[in-house]
């Protein structure tokens, strides 16, 4: 199962030149190794409406396919030329994969929104069409028969009656096909894919399991100087004074002081570190954060929001009848961290007239845009090269740190490599947002929703951004983004289920506490935790079974299909929640929670098995099953792995996670006082993909992201009739609920 | 600049250092020994074991004159692609990583617990990678990796 894919990486002098559209490749899994041998040159086109921006015949046989999305980890190494591969007919050992280099790669948006193979993929499948198809019609002139009896396949195209075949080199090799991506080149039939489906092994997990994978934190380019930049004690504070002096003893190091932008450059990374934490300044006071235990209340009252109406339809039954019941509630979800394991980390070298920035961000051609801004440089002389580093799940502090190593590598004419401390990565991340939202609902006494309606309180997000507010720039008093960037956060606001009227109302916030981002599954867990909450509550209170009531108001068959099967992986009984024995010192019980991603994308089914400890408030969540569908599956060991991923992470975030601060600053600044979940809280996890190869391809890195929060607040009211609204579930928290003293 | 004898993956090494709180990890760090990953500094991730005279350490929390005379191990001196250690070829097998960060620190926990029991149960595995953060999500193959790695496979 195994396919010996090469990942083709640049050599390290290649990489210096800075802005070179010719350059030798070399082999060498993801190290950068200048040793390596040059294979092959090749001058590239970037338009990403033509083929050669994607794929290029290689005259030895080999097809290069360049990718402008990124593999995080999530596996777009091997699925996206288990595409190329199927589509073009040629063997998974023939291609040469490159990604995320903005001299190389063509533009096809961040790797963000679960969209690398949805989009990212799918325009690469289009490419690999239409070369295909003009690789038959060359074939076809030269053999002078009609190209509707040949076939690609093999790296070769070849009479479907059989006989000898003309290999792709020789037709096109080294040379461009020169032709627009066709949206009509035809696409080849799922029921003959050999490629595409398989769980082919990705090509950077043997690199990784034994140390020879170089990540952004361990590359490093010839005369580069270590920096730490000093952020201030209070989010606002500005810098009054610096004492030099009080570093003087470290060798080979230098103080860079741009405005507010403070930092220490130096020979040796400890040596670096340690003047870092030495060096005395003095700043201002500031205090312009909200009150933390008054959040909730802050935002739903905020005169500067607007509102706006996302969802309106039916019209309200009228009189409703007498046996419906109204109910309303409340849910918030608070503010959360990336959480990345490894702290933020970049290498730049800024020249007088072309920078090249080596970044771990997922937005390698937005960030070009931003970079190239602040530095007063052209876009096209800003080169960004990605490589790998610690999982970020939206914007860490990536595009910050990248933005420190090239302010600091213009500061001091060196090429700088920026490494963010722990506390760095957990005070200045930008945050996932808080969300508040409100909901109304009404249930006939068969369960048919009469009514419903959701408020959200969320922050705005400013039109066109193409990345945050930068804070290195900020600081330096550099050109900066203006704005907030929290990602597509008002989806799923409405469920999924026939309602005779429904209304879902935004209302925007001008700010948001701490500078916000897109953090994995952007807003939907929020949304989706209050909206199948919700669903739950108005099954309980029409007393009908959580799925029976889901199914009653269902329609699509793709999510009746999902449904059933959680309830088959669950040996579900039938009955209403909550169950018999709430008041058990170790109360168990069972929930789920359906999501159709943004009404369009992925489906999901999730069901929850917890145990609460009365006592002490703890959740112990013994077994979560999950049914999956996305479509057509390229490769089903990364799905599988995308949605264990998407499940525990978020788990992680309902039960423990929540950024703490004070009027200044951020005090959750390490893993003790934002911790994580660790090995010994780690659930059983059953998952059934569904794989449809007929279907158009849908993400899987976040969808299973958005039916967490639910299911497992459904099945802690299924076992203790205590409902949870408040994310993290601590069990201090839950103690509390089960107390009736909600915190 | 003082200097300190180590013994990193079976050779002799001679490392100078400003003072004899530098921590390991930016020792075999600055040696090019990159495995080991920086993450939190506080001894609270893991990012950054190896083992040392074959008990898994922090080596953010281990300084270079602990570290004298002692036996280190990095992932890279544990196996390599070519000859993997049992665990590697495990977490290969069960494509553990994700982004991979934490990986190493947990390849090493769990080869110092192979190290001093063959046979863990799976809850005495999960105890000893409860050390290692992981953000991605790759705990249930990581688990299933050390079960296999140590002839338990499920």
């Amino acid at each position: 199962m195994n396919a010996p894919l090469k990942i083709h990486r640049f050599s390290r002098r290649a990489l210096l030149k800075g802005g070179a559209l010719t350059v030798g490749f070399a082999l060498a899994g993801l190290r950068n190794d200048a040793s390596a041998q040059g294979a092959a040159a090749v001058s590239r086109v970037l338009d990403n409406k033509e083929v050669d921006a994607f794929l290029a015949v290689n005259g030895d046989g080999t097809v290069s396919v360049y990718c402008g999305k990124v593999d995080l980890g999530q596996g777009l190494r091997i699925a996206i030329p288990q595409i190329a591969a199927e589509e073009l007919g040629i063997g998974i050992d023939k291609i040469k994969y490159v990604d995320g280099d903005t001299a190389l790669t063509p533009d096809q948006g961040r790797t963000s929104g679960s969209n690398g193979i949805q989009r990212g993929g799918m325009q690469i499948r289009q490419a690999a069409a239409t070369a295909r198809k003009a690789l038959i019609d060359l074939a076809a002139q030269r053999l002078n028969v009609n190209p509707d009896t040949l076939i690609a396949s093999g790296g070769e195209v070849r009479p479907k009656a059989g006989g000898a075949g003309i290999r792709f080199a020789s037709l096109i090799g080294g040379r461009r096909f020169d032709l627009k991506l066709d949206p009509k080149a035809p696409l080849k039939d799922p029921a003959s894919y050999t490629i595409v489906g398989k769980p082919l092994r990705r090509p950077d997990v043997a690199s990784k399991c034994t140390g020879t994978a170089i990540y952004v934190h361990d590359f490093t380019v010839p005369g580069m100087q270590h920096a730490r930049v000093i952020r201030p004690p209070a989010i606002g504070a500005s810098l009054i004074s610096v004492d030099e002096n009080s570093v003087k003893n470290f060798p080979n190091v230098k103080v860079v002081r741009i405005k507010d932008f403070l930092a220490v450059v130096g020979e040796d990374e400890w040596t670096t570190e340690r003047a870092a934490r030495t060096l005395r300044a003095q700043w201002s006071d500031w205090s312009g954060l909200p009150a933390q235990d008054r959040l909730a209340g802050t935002m739903r009252a905020d005169p500067g929001n607007t509102e706006q109406s996302l969802v309106t339809k039916g019209t309200p039954v009228s009189p409703q009848p007498q046996t419906a019941k109204t109910l309303s509630a409340s849910y918030f979800w608070p503010m959360q961290s990336h959480g990345s394991i490894g702290p933020s980390c970049a290498v730049a070298d800024v020249r007088a007239d072309a920078a090249t920035i080596w970044t771990a961000s997922q937005g390698m051609h937005d960030n070009q845009v931003t970079y190239a801004r602040f530095l007063g440089l052209p876009k096209d002389k800003v080169r960004l090269i990605y490589l790998e580093g610690s999982g970020c799940f939206g914007m860490n502090g990536h595009e910050d740190a990248a933005a420190d190593a090239a302010i600091l590598s213009r500061a001091v004419g060196r090429p700088v490599r920026v490494q963010w401390s722990r506390a760095d990565e957990h005070g200045w991340d930008p945050k996932g947002p808080p969300q508040l939202l409100d909901i109304t609902g009404t249930v006939g006494a068969d369960g048919q929703i009469l009514d419903w309606r959701t408020d959200m309180w969320i922050p705005q997000t400013t039109k066109g951004l193409l990345n945050i507010p930068l804070l290195g720039p900020q600081a330096a008093g550099l050109d900066n983004i203006v704005g907030l960037n929290t990602g597509l956060i008002s989806q799923n606001g409405d469920p999924p289920y026939a309602a005779d009227h429904m209304q879902v109302v935004v209302h925007w916030l001008k700010e948001a506490p701490l500078r916000p981002a897109p953090l994995r599954s952007p807003g939907k867990p929020a949304n989706c935790f209050a909206v199948e909450s919700f669903t739950d509550e108005l099954a309980a209170a029409a007393g009908i079974d959580p799925i029976e009531f889901r199914l009653r108001g269902l329609k699509n068959p793709r999510g009746i299909e999902l449904i059933k099967r959680v309830a088959t992986m669950m040996k579900w009984q039938t009955r209403p929640s909550p169950g018999a024995d709430t008041n058990a010192a170790v109360a168990r019980g069972r929930g789920m929670s359906y999501v159709h991603y943004k009404h369009s994308e992925t489906f999901v089914a999730m069901g929850m098995e917890v145990a609460v400890e009365r006592a002490s408030g703890k959740i112990k969540v013994e077994r979560v099953a999950c049914a999956h569908d996305c479509g057509q599956i390229i490769n089903p060991d990364g799905v599988r792995a995308q949605v264990e991923g998407s499940i525990l992470q978020t788990l992680s975030r309902v039960l423990l996670e929540e950024v703490k601060f004070d009027r200044s600053r951020v005090l959750s600044l390490d893993w003790s006082s934002y911790p994580i979940m660790r090995f010994s809280e780690v659930p059983k996890l059953d998952i059934d993909l569904v794989d449809r190869p007929n279907e158009p391809p849908l993400g899987a890195g976040e969808a299973a992201c958005a039916a967490v929060g639910a299911a497992l607040a459904n099945a802690v009211h299924d076992a203790t009739g205590t409902r949870l609204r408040t994310v993290p579930f601590t069990p201090e928290r839950v103690k509390a609920e089960l107390n009736g003293k909600p915190s | 600049m003082p200097k300190y004898k180590l013994r990193i993956n079976g050779s002799m090494r001679v490392v100078d250092a400003l003072n004899a709180d530098k921590p390991l990890l930016y020792v075999l760090r600055g040696l090019g020994l990159t495995a080991a990953k920086f993450g939190c500094g506080l001894g609270q991730c893991g990012a950054c074991t190896v083992l040392v005279d074959g008990t898994a350490v922090q080596s953010c929390q281990t300084t270079v004159a602990h570290a004298q005379g002692k036996a280190i191990t990095t992932l890279e001196g544990l196996g390599s692609a070519a000859k993997p250690h049992p665990v590697q070829a495990a977490f290969i097998d069960e494509q553990v990583p994700q982004c991979g960060y934490c990986t190493s620190g947990m390849i090493m926990s769990a080869a110092g617990l192979l190290s001093q029991k063959r046979k863990p149960s799976e809850s005495e595995v999960r105890s000893a990678l409860d050390v290692n953060l992981c953000r991605c999500g790759s705990h249930v193959r990581a688990v299933r990796a050390v079960m296999a790695a140590s002839g338990q496979r499920g």
